[in-house]
């Protein structure tokens, strides 16, 4: 992730982005084969977040360019959503597993 | 010192020295990176909200059809991660001083950020015809209106914003202006909201299918 200075004006090839942006469009068919298969709604949850978790990595990391810029931006920025995301989840997760076991929404 | 030293000295400070540019990307850039993050609180925010009000609320609506509503919101996913990938052209493109091609990859990403538009205001227009309303629908809970108005509204302004940030960019490129600087900002905003809907797309969509 960290390049010696000056190394981030290396740009990288186009081929590469063309390789992101297919496996983006992969990672969606099988988001939308899930929707066509239907799976128990925790199972389903998980496997759909992971994927969008995936594809937000790879947008931020090649098309947004934080793979090629330095360590300390990175640092900078991503731990802090990843931290608030976890104390959002941390205060919603326990209810929200009491609501899902009532069988109440989908 | 002369001025000269002083800036050699600031540019190549040390990691907790400070200096004029600690992260080595420009203060356009860094703000926007900034933008991105709070932006990005905001819809998660938003999109736990829905989680939690659908977990919530007895007989969530499922109204869409595989086909032609998941069909549909995968056909404006492709748009959009399509226009991403014109955008990372048109930088290249930019930071390669090749103005003409800068402003035909930046007119192919507003061509895809519009046809997004087009599909979307088709799909609200379609909900609307059927009486979904922000506070009431046929099917189920009122939320659902609320919680679908809500998220795709604010991503669907995102997207008309971006298409006029790059339409300005696209134009005073044509006209000699703005530095590779500024096309990149455009760029980063752009794919910002492309990821974002890389959540609204699973979790609104592609988990409201009606199995009958």
């Amino acid at each position: 992730m960290s390049h010696p200075a000056g190394a981030e004006h290396a740009e990288p090839a186009s081929k590469l982005f063309i390789w992101v942006w297919i496996w983006l469009l992969l990672l969606t068919a099988v988001e939308v084969v899930l929707g066509y298969e239907q799976y128990p709604v925790k199972l389903m949850l998980t496997m759909l977040m992971s994927l969008s978790v995936i594809k937000a990595a790879l947008i931020m990391a090649y098309f947004m360019h934080l793979r090629f810029e330095k360590l300390k931006l990175v640092l900078t920025l991503v731990p802090a959503l990843v931290v608030i995301l976890c104390l959002f989840s941390i205060f919603f997760f326990p209810d929200s597993l009491r609501l899902m076991n009532l069988g109440w929404g989908r | 010192m002369s001025d000269a030293e002083v800036r050699v000295e600031a540019l190549g400070a040390g990691d907790w020295g400070g200096g004029s540019l600690p992260y080595a990307v420009g203060s356009k850039k860094f703000g926007m990176w900034l933008f991105i993050i709070s932006d990005a609180l905001t819809f998660s925010a938003l999109l736990i909200a829905y989680g939690y009000v659908r977990l919530a609320n007895k007989n969530w609506p499922e109204p869409f059809e595989f086909y032609p509503s998941l069909v549909t919101a995968t056909v404006m996913t492709l748009c959009l991660l399509s226009s991403s990938l014109t955008m990372v052209m048109a930088v290249a493109a930019r930071k390669r001083e090749d103005r003409p091609a800068t402003m035909k990859w930046l007119w192919a990403t507003i061509a895809g950020g519009l046809a997004f538009l087009v599909l979307h205001a088709n799909e609200w227009l379609k909900l609307i015809g059927e009486g979904m309303r922000p506070f009431s629908n046929p099917w189920g809970s009122p939320l659902f209106g609320a919680s679908f108005f809500t998220l795709t509204g604010l991503h669907m302004f995102h997207v008309v914003t971006g298409v006029c940030f790059l339409g300005v960019v696209a134009v005073a490129t044509g006209r000699g202006k703005f530095t590779s600087e500024d096309v990149e900002m455009s760029g980063l905003y752009w794919h910002f909201v492309d990821l974002v809907w890389m959540f609204i797309f699973p979790l609104v969509y592609v988990l409201s299918i009606h199995h009958g």
